[in-house]
C-alpha cells in the first residue's frame, strides 16, 4: 500500500527500529506477552558470563599487567567496585536507566526495585516477547557493574582506596546511569499497539488520560489517511519518553558507546588529573605476571559471548550471528595487534595479542547485532592496528600516564567501533540493517539505509558520551580530591599500595 | 682460612657444585642475584612502554675454605663454570677471619 504524505513525514528520521507503516498493514491486534524458557535461559547463562568478565575476568587483566607490590589493589578495587554497584543498582541504578523519566534519565518509580517481583516482565526486541523483569535487571547490572571497573586500569598504583570508591559511585551514578537511558531505553515493541485490548501498555506509554483520548480520536477514525495520523500522533507521544540517543537513531547493540566509549574517557580524564606514576620512564613498571593477564583475556573474551549475543535478549538466530561476529572481529584484531608488533618492533608478544584481542571485543561491541561476518573482520582488523597505534603511539605523544591503556583500547576502539557500526550496517554490502521492530517479521527494515543519517546519528553518541563522562569524570575527580584526597602519599607508592592501602603481600 | 664468593652463570651451578663436592668441599650458599660485565641486557616491550634491561640473572655461590685449598677451588670452579661466552663471571678471594659451626660450637677449621 502506498504510504499517505503525513505519514512518510513521520517515518523520516524516526527512532531506529520503528517504521509505523507495518501498523497499518494490519488492524493492531492484542499484544500477548509471552515469557519462553528457552530465552530466558539464554538471558541467565549470558548474565553469569558477564559475571565472570569482571570477577576473576577483568581483575586478573589488570592484575597481571600491574607490578607484584600492586596487585592485591587492583585486584581489590575490581571486586568492591562489582560489589558496591550491585547494591547500587539495587537501590536506584536500575530505577534511573530503565524507567519512565525523561529523555536523559528514568525515574524513581522502581526504587529499591519497588512493583518488581518474578512475574513481571521485561520487553525484548521482538513483538509479544518478554522476559522475566529480575533476568533483564541482573543482565544489566552486570553491564552496570564492569563498566566502572575499566577504569581502574588507568589510575593504578597510585589512587587512594577511599577516592576509588567515592568516584565510582558519583560516576556511576551521573554518567553510566544517564547514557544507559539515553541509548538503551525505549518503552518496547508492544507500546505502539494502539488498540482497546493493548490498554496497559498503551496506559502505561502515554498515560491514562492519553490512551483513552488516542483511542477514541482511533476509533472515530474513518479511514487509512486519518488512523495513520492518529497512529503517527500516538508514536510520537510513545517516542517522547524514549532515551534521547535511541531516538536520534545512534545504533550501539552491547554498549560501545554506554560502557566503552564511556569508561575509556573517563579513564582519560582520571589519568591526567592523578598525573604521572613515580618512576614512570626511569624505573621499570613492568607486568609482574603476564600469564594471570591472558587469563583474565580470554575470561574476557568467553564472558564477552554473554555481553554481546546476550544484548539480543532473545535466543533466535541473530543470537547466534552475534556470537560469530563477536570471535571472528576479536581473533582478527589479535592476530593484527601481533603482527602489528612483529613487523614494526620485531617481536610478536602476548601481551600484544592479548590486548589486540580484547580491543576487537570492544570495537565489535556496538556493531556485533548490525553487522556481517565480513564487516566484523574488517572492523576487527581496524581495531588492532588502529588501538596498537593509540596505546604506543598516541600515548607518548601526549604524555598521559593511563596505566593499563583504558581509553587507547576501551576508549579509541569503542569510538572507532560506533563509526564504523554506521557504516557496516548498510544491508546493501551485507550489514543487518535497521531492524523493524515493530513489524511482526523482523527482516523487515525500518528505513532505506543512509550513510549520512546514520552516521549523524553515531556521532551523536560518540560526542554524547565523550562530553558526558568527560564533565562528569571531572567534577567526581574534583569532589574526591577536596574530601579524600586523591593520591596515596608517597611513600605509600614506593612501597606499594598492597601493604600501605591493605596492609597484604600478594606473594610471600 | 679464605671467603671465596664466586658470580657464575645460573645454568652452571649443578656442574660447579658437583665439581667442588668432588674436590671435597661440602658446604655451599646461593644466592639468585643479577649483574652485568661487559655483557650486554635485552630489551623488553610491554605496549607502550620499552625497557632496556642491563641486569642479567646470576648465581653467586659463598664457599669457605682452608687457606691451603683456597687456589684448588678457584680452579674448579673457574673450570666447571666456564663457557668461553662474555658473562660467564668471577671469582673473589677474601680473608676470612674466623667461623663457628651452629650446632657445636666449635671454631676455627673444624668448622669449615
Amino acid at each position: 500500500m502506498t504510504v499517505p504524505p503525513k505519514l512518510r513525514q513521520l517515518l523520516v528520521g524516526l527512532p531506529a527500529g520503528l517504521a509505523l507503516s507495518s501498523l497499518l498493514s494490519a488492524a493492531p491486534a492484542y499484544a500477548a506477552a509471552t515469557v519462553n524458557k528457552g530465552d530466558t535461559a539464554w538471558m541467565l547463562i549470558a548474565t553469569i558470563l558477564v559475571i565472570l568478565m569482571t570477577i576473576p575476568g577483568l581483575a586478573l587483566f589488570y592484575g597481571g599487567l600491574v607490578r607484584t607490590k600492586n596487585v592485591l589493589s587492583v585486584l581489590m578495587q575490581v571486586f568492591i567496585c562489582f560489589c558496591m554497584i550491585s547494591v547500587l543498582w539495587f537501590i536506584y541504578g536500575y530505577s534511573l536507566a530503565f524507567t519512565n523519566g525523561n529523555a536523559f534519565i528514568g525515574g524513581f518509580s522502581k526504587l529499591m526495585l519497588a512493583g518488581v517481583d518474578y512475574n513481571t516482565l521485561a520487553a525484548t526486541f521482538s513483538k509479544e516477547t518478554y522476559i522475566p523483569e529480575f533476568t533483564y535487571i541482573i543482565f544489566q547490572l552486570t553491564f552496570a557493574a564492569i563498566t566502572p571497573a575499566l577504569i581502574v586500569g588507568a589510575f593504578a598504583e597510585r589512587m587512594k582506596f577511599s577516592a576509588i570508591l567515592l568516584f565510582l559511585a558519583l560516576w556511576f551514578t551521573f554518567a553510566y546511569l544517564p547514557m544507559a537511558h539515553m541509548v538503551w531505553w525505549w518503552a518496547g515493541p508492544d507500546a505502539f499497539t494502539l488498540s482497546a485490548d493493548n490498554i496497559d501498555a498503551v496506559k502505561a506509554a502515554v498515560g491514562e488520560a492519553a490512551a483513552n483520548d488516542f483511542l477514541a480520536k482511533l476509533a472515530a477514525a474513518t479511514d487509512d489517511a486519518a488512523k495513520a495520523v492518529v497512529l503517527g500522533d500516538y508514536a510520537t507521544a510513545v517516542n517522547a519518553s524514549n532515551g534521547w540517543l535511541f531516538n536520534k537513531g545512534a545504533l550501539d547493540f552491547a554498549g560501545g558507546s554506554v560502557v566503552h566509549i564511556n569508561a575509556g574517557v573517563a579513564g582519560l580524564v582520571c589519568a591526567i588529573v592523578l598525573g604521572k606514576r613515580l618512576g614512570l620512564g626511569k624505573e621499570v613498571l613492568a607486568p609482574h605476571s603476564l600469564p594471570l593477564t591472558l587469563i583474565g583475556a580470554c575470561l574476557l573474551w568467553v564472558g564477552w559471548f554473554g555481553f554481546n549475543a546476550g544484548s539480543n535478549l532473545e535466543a533466535n538466530g541473530l543470537t547466534g550471528q552475534v556470537v560469530f561476529n563477536t570471535i571472528l572481529a576479536t581473533a582478527v584484531a589479535a592476530l593484527a595487534w601481533t603482527a602489528g608488533e612483529w613487523v614494526t618492533r620485531g617481536h610478536p608478544s602476548l601481551l600484544g595479542a592479548a590486548s589486540g584481542a580484547v580491543a576487537g571485543l570492544v570495537a565489535i561491541t556496538p556493531a556485533c547485532g548490525w553487522v556481517s561476518p565480513t564487516g566484523a573482520l574488517v572492523i576487527g582488523l581496524l581495531a588492532g592496528i588502529i588501538c596498537l597505534w593509540a596505546v604506543v603511539w598516541l600515548k607518548a605523544k601526549l604524555g598521559y600516564d593511563d596505566a593499563l591503556d583504558v581509553f587507547g583500547v576501551h576508549g579509541i576502539g569503542g569510538i572507532l567501533g560506533a563509526l564504523l557500526t554506521g557504516y557496516f550496517v548498510n544491508p546493501g554490502i551485507g550489514g543487518v540493517g535497521v531492524t523493524d521492530y515493530l513489524a511482526t517479521d523482523t527482516s523487515v527494515k525500518a528505513l532505506e539505509y543512509s550513510f549520512s543519517a546514520q552516521m549523524s546519528a553515531q556521532i551523536y553518541g560518540v560526542l554524547t558520551a565523550i562530553i558526558l563522562s568527560g564533565i562528569v569524570s571531572y567534577v567526581a575527580l574534583m569532589i574526591c580530591k577536596y574530601t579524600t584526597g586523591l593520591r596515596v602519599p608517597e611513600q605509600e607508592e614506593r612501597e606499594g599500595l598492597d601493604i600501605g592501602s591493605h596492609g597484604e603481600r600478594a606473594y610471600s | 682460612m679464605k671467603y671465596i664468593i664466586a658470580i657464575i652463570k645460573p645454568f652452571k651451578l649443578e656442574e660447579v657444585r658437583e665439581a667442588l663436592g668432588a674436590i671435597g668441599v661440602q658446604g655451599i650458599t646461593v644466592t639468585e642475584v643479577k649483574g652485568h660485565g661487559r655483557q650486554k641486557g635485552h630489551t623488553e616491550f610491554y605496549r607502550g612502554a620499552e625497557y632496556a634491561v642491563s641486569f642479567i640473572p646470576k648465581v653467586k655461590i659463598e664457599v669457605a675454605v682452608e687457606k691451603a685449598m683456597a687456589d684448588r677451588v678457584v680452579e674448579t670452579i673457574q673450570a666447571a663454570g666456564q663457557t668461553g661466552q662474555i658473562g660467564d663471571g668471577k671469582i673473589f678471594v677474601l680473608p676470612l677471619e674466623s667461623a663457628v659451626r651452629v650446632r657445636t660450637g666449635e671454631t676455627g677449621s673444624a668448622a669449615l
